[in-house]
This record gives C-alpha cells, sequence and structure tokens, in this order.
C-alpha cells in the first residue's frame, strides 16, 4: 500500500479536505454526527496558524463564518439536520452578500431531533430551499470517505471562484465511515478575485463572469455589505429593477457556469432498460445492485448525482439514456424522484423507492423492492 | 469630528426629526477622530433596527448583518483580522432580545469588539413595540396597558456575563459619552457601551415625554452620574439611571490563558 | 476686558429635520422653530461657540467655527 494511504473517517476526511484547500477559520456548536469535525478542527487549526472557534448556537458559527470570510478567510462551519435549520437564515444572508463559505451537512433522521444516530437524505430539500427568498446555492454530494476529501476542497474551490455558499451534503453513515485514502495528491487551489483600482471602486460591480470582485475587510476599500438589496454601491435600495438584477444575476453566476460546476457519474447507462438515479451513500447499494442485475443478464444502469444543485433538467435528461424505467432510491419520503419526475415528465417510468426506518437501502432491499414492483 | 468619516452621499440618514441616534453616531465618530484611528482598520458592524443603519453613513468597512447577529459576524471579524477595530452598532432589541445570547457569550469570551448599544427602549423601526429595554409599565404598541415586564439592566448583565469594560451615558452628556466611548473601543477585551438615546416618534409620544428637545434635555433631571450615585441610598436613586463607568478590568483573562497554556 | 470672540454658523438646510433640538440645548437662545415648523437662526450674534448645537444635532446639519480676524 501506498505510504500516502491513510485509514481516515468521513468527518476527518472533511476535516483534512478543508485544511488542504487552504481553510483557516472554523467555527462550530456540537451536534451529532458532525461534532468529530469540531473537535478536530480544535487541534488542527492552531498547528496550521489557523482559528478555531466554539459559538454558542449554530446561528452564531454561521455568522463567525460569514465574517471571517469576508475579513479574508477561506471558512468551513458543519452541523446536522436541527442545527442546519438554524443556519438558514445566515445561509440567506450569505447567498446575499456573496460571502464565499462552505458548510457540511451530516444528514441525520429528522424531522426534528428525530434519531441522532441514525443515517437519512432527509434534508435534500432543505440543503436547496432551506432558506426564504429566491436564491442559488451550490451543494455536493459525497458518497465515500475519499470524495468527502476531494469535494470539500473542491467546495472551497467553488465558493472562492464563485462567491457563493457551497454545502457539503454528507450523513451520518458518511461521516463515520472508516476507510483508506490517498492524501498525497496536492490539490489545486482558487482563491476569490480581489479588487485593485481603489478610485471609482463599486464592490458589487462585475465583468463579464458575474462575480464581483469584492475587497476584503480592512484592505482600504471601505465595503458596504447588507442583506438588504442592493446596488452595485453595496447601499441597501427598494428599487425594483435593481432588485430584479441583483436575484438573476445570483443565478446566472452560477447556471452560466453549469459545465464548471455540474458533475455526475454513470454506470452503462448507454443501453441500460432500467436506470438508478441516486446520491450520496444510497448510490453504494445501487452500484452493486447494478453488478447483480448485469450479471443475471438484465441491462441495469446508473446516475449518480455528484453535484445536486444546481440542478439542470436537460443534463440529466441527456445523462441518463433512453431507460425506459428510472428508479430513484432514496433515504427519505421521496425528494429527488419529484425532480426526476419533472425532467422526465410521462415519457419514462420514473419509480420512487424510500427507505425512512433509520437503515440504510442494501442491495438485497433493492433486489426485493424490483421483484416486488415487477419491475 | 473627522467630517470624511461621514459619507455624506448616503445623507440625510433615514431617522425620524429628533431620534437619538445620529447624536450616538457623531459622539462615535468623534471618540474615533480622537483615538486617530486608520480608517482603513476601523470596521462597522450591525444587525437590524433603525440604529443598525448607523454604518451605512460612515466611510469605513461597514456590514449590516441580520438581527441580533451582529456581534458572532462582528467576532468573526475579528478574529480573523485582529489588527481591526471591530465596533459593533446595536439596538436595545438587537442586542438584548434577539441577540442576546451572542451578547452574554462575547462577554464571557471578552472577545476583543467594542459593543455600542443606541438604547431608544422600544423597536422603532417596526412601529414601537416593546424590548427587553423597555421600562416597566411604560406604553408600547404591545404594551398598550403598560409593560408588565421588567427591564434588563444592561450594565449589570454585561457585567454578570464577563465584560472587562462596561459604561452607560446619555445624549444630552456628550462629551461625557464620546469619554466612554473612546476609553470602551481602546480597551482590550470585551467592552459595552449603554448609549442612552431617544425615540420621539414611539416612545416618547406614547409616554408622553415631550418633544425631542424636552426628551434630550430631561437627561439632567433622571440620570445622575455614577460618583454622585455612589454617595447615594437607594431611595434617593429611585427612577434614576446611573452613567458612568462601571467596569474596567484590564488584563482579566491572562491568568486564565497561561493555566491553559500550562496545561497543554 | 478681552474682545468677545464671534463665531460663524452653518446650517445645512438640506440635512436637516427641523427637530428643534438646538433649540433646546442652546444656552443663548440663538435658533428657533419659525411660524412654519422650520429651523431658523434667530440670534447669531450671541452665539458663544459652546457646540452644543453641533454635538446634539442627529443630522450632522450644524458647523460653528470661530470667526478669525484676519
Amino acid at each position: 500500500m501506498n505510504e500516502h494511504v491513510v485509514l481516515m473517517q468521513g468527518n476527518e476526511a472533511v476535516a483534512e479536505g478543508a485544511i488542504a484547500a487552504g481553510v483557516r477559520f472554523y467555527a462550530g456548536y456540537p451536534i451529532t454526527p458532525s461534532s468529530e469535525i469540531a473537535e478536530i478542527m480544535a487541534r488542527r487549526m492552531p498547528e496550521v496558524g489557523g482559528v478555531f472557534l466554539q459559538m454558542e448556537d449554530e446561528i452564531a458559527s454561521i455568522m463567525a463564518i460569514i465574517g471571517a470570510s469576508l475579513a479574508g478567510k477561506k471558512v468551513l462551519t458543519a452541523t446536522s439536520g436541527p442545527g442546519f435549520s438554524l443556519m438558514q437564515e445566515g445561509l440567506g444572508y450569505a447567498c446575499m452578500v456573496e460571502a464565499p463559505i462552505v458548510l457540511l451537512e451530516s444528514m441525520r433522521y429528522g424531522p426534528s431531533t428525530g434519531m441522532p444516530t441514525k443515517v437519512s437524505q432527509m434534508d435534500l430539500m432543505q440543503s436547496r430551499w432551506g432558506t426564504h427568498g429566491d436564491h442559488w446555492i451550490i451543494v455536493l454530494s459525497p458518497a465515500s470517505v475519499e470524495e468527502s476529501y476531494r469535494l470539500t476542497i473542491r467546495a472551497v474551490n467553488l465558493a472562492e471562484k464563485y462567491r457563493n455558499p457551497v454545502i457539503v451534503l454528507s450523513d451520518e453513515t458518511i461521516s463515520h465511515l472508516r476507510e483508506p485514502i490517498d492524501v498525497s495528491v496536492s490539490p489545486t487551489l482558487t482563491d476569490r478575485k480581489l479588487p485593485v483600482e481603489k478610485s471609482g471602486y463599486l464592490p458589487y460591480r462585475t465583468d463579464i463572469s458575474l462575480v464581483p470582485a469584492i475587497a476584503n475587510i480592512g484592505t482600504g476599500f471601505h465595503t458596504s455589505f447588507t442583506g438588504l438589496v442592493h446596488g452595485e454601491s453595496g447601499f441597501q435600495t427598494a428599487n425594483g429593477h435593481v432588485a430584479e438584477a441583483l436575484v438573476e444575476r445570483l443565478r446566472d453566476k452560477l447556471f452560466n457556469n453549469l459545465d464548471d460546476i455540474i458533475q455526475f457519474e454513470t454506470d452503462r447507462v448507454e443501453d441500460a432498460e432500467i436506470l438508478f438515479v441516486s446520491f450520496g451513500i444510497t448510490a453504494r447499494g445501487v452500484s452493486e445492485t447494478v453488478e447483480t442485475l448485469r450479471s443475471r443478464g438484465r441491462k441495469a444502469g446508473a446516475l449518480r448525482l455528484v453535484t445536486l444543485f444546481p440542478f439542470d433538467d436537460d443534463r440529466i435528461r441527456q445523462a441518463a439514456g433512453s431507460a425506459r424505467t428510472i428508479i430513484v432510491p432514496e433515504l427519505n419520503s421521496g425528494q429527488l424522484v419529484l425532480l426526476i419526475k419533472r425532467v422526465f415528465g410521462d415519457s419514462r417510468k420514473v419509480v420512487p423507492m424510500n427507505k425512512i426506518n433509520g437503515d440504510l437501502i442494501s442491495p438485497q432491499d433493492i433486489l426485493d423492492f424490483l421483484q416486488e414492483e415487477n419491475l | 469630528m473627522r467630517l470624511d468619516f461621514l459619507r455624506s452621499e448616503r445623507l440625510p440618514n433615514i431617522w425620524c426629526p429628533g431620534c437619538g441616534n445620529g447624536i450616538v453616531l457623531r459622539a462615535l465618530l468623534e471618540a474615533i477622530s480622537q483615538l486617530q484611528l486608520d480608517p482603513d482598520k476601523v470596521v462597522l458592524v450591525s444587525g437590524i433596527g433603525c440604529s443598525s443603519r448607523a454604518p451605512a453613513y460612515t466611510a469605513f468597512d461597514n456590514v449590516h448583518t441580520l438581527h441580533g447577529r451582529a456581534i458572532p459576524t462582528a467576532t468573526g471579524i475579528k478574529l480573523a483580522n485582529p489588527d481591526l477595530s471591530v465596533i459593533v452598532l446595536t439596538g436595545d432589541g438587537d442586542c438584548s432580545a434577539i441577540g442576546g445570547n451572542h451578547l452574554i457569550h462575547a462577554a464571557r469570551r471578552d472577545v476583543d469588539i467594542t459593543v455600542v448599544v443606541f438604547n431608544n427602549y422600544n423597536y422603532g423601526m417596526t412601529g414601537g413595540q416593546a424590548s427587553p429595554l423597555t421600562p416597566a409599565a411604560s406604553i408600547t404598541t404591545t404594551t398598550p396597558s403598560g409593560n408588565m415586564d421588567r427591564p434588563f439592566d444592561l450594565v449589570n448583565l454585561a457585567t454578570g456575563a464577563g465584560a472587562t469594560y462596561v459604561a452607560r451615558s446619555g445624549i444630552y452628556f456628550t462629551k461625557h459619552l464620546v469619554d466612554h466611548l473612546r476609553k470602551a473601543i481602546s480597551h482590550r477585551g470585551f467592552s459595552l457601551v449603554d448609549a442612552v438615546a431617544q425615540c420621539p416618534t414611539y416612545y416618547g409620544r406614547f409616554n408622553r415625554k415631550g418633544s425631542a428637545g424636552q426628551m434630550i434635555t430631561s437627561q439632567k433631571d433622571w440620570m445622575v452620574l455614577k460618583n454622585v450615585a455612589d454617595k447615594k441610598n437607594p431611595e434617593e436613586l429611585a427612577g434614576k439611571v446611573v452613567i458612568g463607568e462601571f467596569v474596567n478590568i484590564i488584563g482579566a483573562r491572562q491568568a486564565d490563558i497561561d493555566a491553559a497554556k500550562e496545561q497543554s | 476686558m478681552p474682545e468677545r470672540k464671534s463665531y460663524k454658523i452653518t446650517h445645512y438646510r438640506k440635512w436637516c429635520k427641523n427637530c428643534g433640538i438646538c433649540v433646546a440645548v442652546c444656552p443663548k437662545k440663538v435658533y428657533e422653530i419659525d411660524r412654519n415648523d422650520r429651523h431658523a437662526i434667530v440670534h447669531p450674534q450671541d452665539c458663544i461657540g459652546c457646540q452644543m448645537c453641533v454635538d446634539h444635532c442627529p443630522d450632522f446639519a450644524l458647523t460653528v467655527e470661530e470667526v478669525k480676524d484676519e
């Protein structure tokens, strides 16, 4: 085995990935199943010259990382369902002021405090629509410890590049799973674009990228930040045209770059007659199921969403091949399936497969489901 | 006051005629002028409410955050860049109700920020509702028959939570206010100034406090300097508000930090 | 007896909201709110340069400077 291959827990991979990506500020509040990230950061941040803060709650945690981000740091916080609910107002604020932040959410069983040590995928829609108002967000979904490491680095880079919050939507199982990963490759890092010229500086003026070059606090540019609708100057306005232009730009700065942002993996989609669309931990059970079905002569395939949001119907349609039957297994009562049904309408048979008892979807579960449903 | 600290193109301000917020803001800019702080290294952070609009009238970096959330945001800014003078401008509701948890924990941590409370005894922006600092028996739109709750004493609250600099002043006593703002900003550790202002539009009108001019000059009658108050008995101080410096502890945390370092 | 100093009062009409605080705090009754509810400088010659009006103006609408003889 390569000497750079180390055995890591999913939560540890997130922490180490963040450090490799340049994160030097962490603020958080203990919550199962993400607490290990705070514990690791409490030890690791001082070692790398960073700051670790245990805040009084998740509201304070997200606001602290937003403040640190606006002052120039690469930042991370981590939480789970109940804490994620508390972070929603801060998440909307980060979207509005365009603060690059990364938030790790490890999904546990809900609603409310639910079953803290049991896995779910019940926060998919919350990751997209948890905060109020029209807003756009990047959500990445790891399916392994190795991918937790890699996607955390990618999340930091995307946050900096697009000045947008990025959520790494993990789950209880991946958080606590231990797998070997190779940490020898030094990642390519992205830094936020900064302004040069002080005279005539307008923090929210953008070029064709639609991503503003906002100065870090304390660098002499005297920027104004507000969660209120603001024009290029950064100051509040109630002008409807300015509001419309702002909300459209916040969308377009991501949607003009879907090729860069959206990633997915396919497995034998080309000739598949039955296709599984899934994300995160559920995709691992799907992989084995596809093997089994193929060995039995059934043309099965899989599409795994690595980027969950932005969600682009056209890309999903193209990636899904021509399978007549599409099965959407997920650890909730049917959230991803709503999007997949939107993509395909009545043109394919889209079948939800849901498990909500706190256990994973096993390959045998899927095989049993196919039999029961005559699929 | 350095006039270039004002973002004059943003004036006139949005505040009602006779609002005390502008007087606190002016005192703050005067304190910053007297301290000769580098304007590139001053950042003003606010929450939501009338007073939280104040930072946007200044030429400094300014961060208008969410209701109650100025203090944790300021904490993040300060720890990300300790060279900055980070000053939170907040209201009585913003800092003691929705932001109360953040206030006590920032005081407990003794994070090196200054909190200036524009205390006008009510929520002005939303129409004059009661806040945790509204005096008992006062009329507000949410206490139409008089406030049945007792208010926080903000000075005692901050002191109990561990703040290492705590002062109170009033907008009539502008030199006193400037002096204490200056000391608070130069204090190393968590500092809070309860700046008693006024809301003639709501609190003043509902409670028959007279015109803006009468409200401000009346502070002479119901405020007592701390060194005078210290010589009086509680009966003599009934209905009075004591102004002055209540806590000023230098190096309070050093023993704890040294002990923690010893452990590791 | 030293010669009495004189002061120049500048009033920024655009920022003033005619709240009357300057009237209330001025020890020399330099200001009035006039019949049209507008701020008015009625006795500028009585100004002693104490800056009370400047320090208490919520709208940054007043400055008082000593007039220096050339």
